[in-house]
């Protein structure tokens, strides 16, 4: 590593560690109602939003009706965007006359995008209208990761009020998040993003003539706007084929830093607003710890194999899959990142990654997304498992488990158990039916250890909702499309459902006051205790599967067997 | 029923909001302050576009510098990669083929460290750069096939001198070379 590469990772956590309580404090003004200084620029249209949808945004519900709101909106997101896809041809703003998508693709996709997975199943620059990129495929880059904030919200609210039944409307937190957040953004980040050289036009392909005298064609589009918010709303569906890769949805490492950074910066900030929101934010940087301490471990490990010499290419850099541009410092932070957060870009094939770098992609995403994970879904998956801690903790001292002063009942901990149960199930059980029939295992690009996992982390990606892949594998067959997308609505859905069913029966309780015998849930004997239970409960369920796929390669690659 | 309605009213407007409005206003922005980015960064000679500045191309022969290795040929429809791991057999029969043939082609040492950019293909496939270390292993045989004189062949030092690009200010990325951009200046070397 040189020196360079050191003072990008650096720069990267000053920045984070310096935005987080910066961005946090302002979305806590949104989300509570107070004054901010959005409210001048947007203000009319968050108005107007309520008056044509005709809803109160003070009128508040209880958490089923708030889940029944949310998931009636997802499944006409669901419905819309699998009907566009199979019609395309009938549509407009097509200049390259792309066919419709086979129903099945279209439903994978479909969900994909609604899920906030953003698995790419298809080539973009080949498959998809500008159209539907703009109105299925964006839209759903904003909303699904505003479905996410949402949930948080809830959660919060949960934790913070005393016998009440309502959580919050779902329709203003949808309309505050996506207006005063993710659109100010997006669009400030969009035109950075043009000035770096990413196209933004309607124009049809472009045919130049090389300078050897064959023929390129030049995909274009309306790259930019959409790419902003892939990284922003951590969804990380490339408008191209080959995603953050490719020179026009990439083009500088500066934009890489830049796309890199924006994935975490929501994620990490709404820590800090959790803080602020339950009035205590210590709460929010204990969690912040968590998350930063898992990510740099996992990077460091990446760093240190992608580094090292291996005896079947010898001590040089591993650039397969990797731009010349980036190298291999900005496509190994860029992948750690983007697997921490349920992000899902990349900008470097992770199927050529070394086997460790691959395993700690896996093991990210296997943890369940919560280090930093996804807007909102990142912070929801880790009160998961704060609750599951501080039961542990209850059991071990013989104490009714509390959080925030709400006792943690038997509901409490069943939900979550279901909820990190589910995805679980989901990877395990698809995979081994992958790897057992003919159809799963037609689809490998590579041989041994590698292949078997190619599968294990197209599983993993779509339960844990990242959408980035082992790339080889060809997942746009009838198989992989519909039990890949099965896995994403059991990933998102099985988890949102029963978090909010604990949102709700915690606002049903009061708050027992701070005493000198309460557990503390903000100081490092607390850090120490969540961290060993994410990787004893989410890490130890993988470890058999790790141990088939990307730790056997390990050991194989190191004594110069290959396949 | 009424939940429904609203949902159906509430995508209604996301939809037109997020998925027209907004990257319309950005597509606006953008052709306004960055035109020539926001259309691809052509690069226009005698009146016809040759490329982008941003996407590399194929270049066999020997009067250019070669590219790195692309599994789609340089070909963007669609982008891509070989996405093999590192244990496959198939990779390491490239690898040494590449690194045979590039020892070959430009008559170095059969032991010269050729840099892994060169042995490896691209995530893109489409990757318009190489390191200034690569270049310069390649510029015995430029000059050779271009029948290049001495002064010729300091002009063409020059230039590779002038269009290495160092890490974006200062602290971003690799330090690299466009090869597309490199083959089309020495083309002008008289």
């Amino acid at each position: 590593m040189k020196t360079i590469d050191i003072f990008q990772i650096i720069l990267f956590i000053i920045l984070l560690i310096g935005l987080t309580p910066l961005l946090g404090s302002y979305m806590n003004k949104v989300f509570t109602g107070n004054k901010h200084f959005m409210l001048k620029i947007f203000g009319w249209l968050e108005r107007l939003t309520y008056k044509f949808i005709k809803v109160n945004p003070d009128e508040e519900t209880n958490w089923k009706k708030y889940a029944v709101n949310l998931l009636i909106f997802n499944l006409i997101g669901i419905v819309f965007l699998f009907l566009l896809q199979t019609f395309q041809s009938y549509l407009p703003l097509n200049p390259q006359h792309l066919a419709d998508i086979t129903w099945h693709s279209a439903f994978n996709t479909a969900v994909s995008f609604v899920t906030n997975t953003n698995w790419q199943g298809y080539a973009g620059e080949t498959t998809m209208s500008y159209f539907i990129q703009l109105i299925g495929l964006t839209v759903q880059n904003f909303v699904s990761a505003v479905t996410g904030i949402a949930v948080i919200l809830a959660v919060i609210r949960g934790i913070s009020r005393k016998t009440t039944d309502k959580i919050g409307n779902f329709w203003t937190d949808l309309t505050r998040s996506t207006l005063y957040v993710l659109l100010p953004l997006s669009i400030l980040f969009s035109v950075v993003l043009v000035g770096q050289g990413v196209v933004q036009n309607f124009k049809s392909y472009e045919t130049v003539q090389t300078l050897q005298g064959t023929q390129q064609v030049l995909p274009m589009g309306p790259a930019a706007s959409q790419i902003a918010i892939k990284q922003i709303g951590t969804n990380g569906g490339g408008f191209f084929n080959a995603n953050s890769a490719h020179p026009y949805e990439n083009p500088t490492p500066f934009s890489n830093f830049l796309q890199i950074f924006a994935i975490f910066l929501i994620p990490s900030a709404l820590t800090y607003t959790y803080g602020k929101m339950l009035g205590s934010v210590r709460q929010g940087w204990t969690i912040f710890t968590v998350m930063f301490i898992l990510f740099i471990t996992g990077l460091g490990i990446s760093l240190y194999a992608e580094y090292s010499a291996n005896p079947v290419f010898g001590h040089i850099p591993m650039m397969e899959g990797k731009e010349a541009r980036f190298g291999v410092s900005g496509s190994v932070l860029f992948s750690v990142v983007t697997t921490d957060a349920s992000c899902g870009a990349v900008n470097a094939m992770h199927d050529s990654f070394t086997p460790l770098a691959g395993m700690v992609c896996m093991i990210n995403m296997m943890l369940g997304e919560i280090i930093f994970g996804g807007v909102g879904a990142g912070l929801y998956g880790m009160v998961i498992f704060i609750i599951l801690t501080v039961f542990i903790a209850g059991l071990m001292v013989g104490r009714t488990p509390e959080y925030m002063g709400k006792k943690i009942g038997a509901f409490e901990v069943q939900m979550a158990i279901l909820a990190n149960l589910v995805t679980s199930f989901a990877i395990l059980i698809f995979t081994a039916w992958a790897a057992v029939s003919s159809y799963g295992l037609s689809s490998l690009n590579n041989a041994g250890p590698h292949g078997f996992s190619e599968i294990l982390y197209a599983f993993t990606s779509a339960a844990g909702n990242n959408g980035s892949a082992f790339a080889g594998l060809n997942a746009n067959t009838l198989f992989y499309n519909l039990s890949l997308g099965f896995v994403m609505l059991i990933g998102r859905f099985g988890v949102i459902i029963p978090v909010l069913a604990i949102a709700g029966s915690l606002a049903k309780k009061n708050i027992t006051p701070l005493s000198s015998g309460t557990f503390r849930t903000d100081n490092w004997l607390f850090i120490c205790l969540l961290i060993g239970v994410i990787l004893i409960v989410g890490g130890l369920t993988y470890f058999p599967a790790l141990s088939f796929g990307p730790v056997i390669e390990h050991l194989l690659m190191n004594s110069g067997i290959i396949f | 029923m009424k939940t429904l309605i609203i949902s159906l009213k509430t995508f209604l407007f996301f939809t037109i909001l997020t998925g027209i409005l907004y990257p319309l206003c950005i597509t606006g922005i953008a052709q306004l302050i960055f035109p020539e980015k926001a259309n691809g960064s052509l690069i226009i000679k005698n009146n016809k576009i040759i490329g982008s500045k941003l996407i590399g191309q194929e270049f066999d022969s020997l009067i250019y510098f070669s590219a790195r290795p692309s599994v789609i040929s340089y070909n963007p429809l669609p982008s891509g990669a070989s996405n093999y791991g590192l244990t496959s057999v198939k990779l390491k029969e490239l690898f040494d083929s590449r690194k045979k043939q590039f020892i070959k082609i430009n008559q170095i040492d059969s032991l010269t460290v050729i840099p892994s950019e060169m042995l490896f293909a691209s995530g893109s496939g489409l990757d318009p750069h190489i390191s200034q270390k690569t270049v310069l292993l390649q510029v015995n045989r430029i000059v050779k096939a271009r029948n290049f004189n001495e002064n010729q062949k300091q002009k063409l030092l020059q230039c590779i001198e002038q269009l290495t690009e160092k890490p974006q200010y200062l602290c971003f990325g690799e330090e690299r070379l466009n090869v597309l951009l490199l083959n089309l200046k020495i083309d002008e070397i008289k």
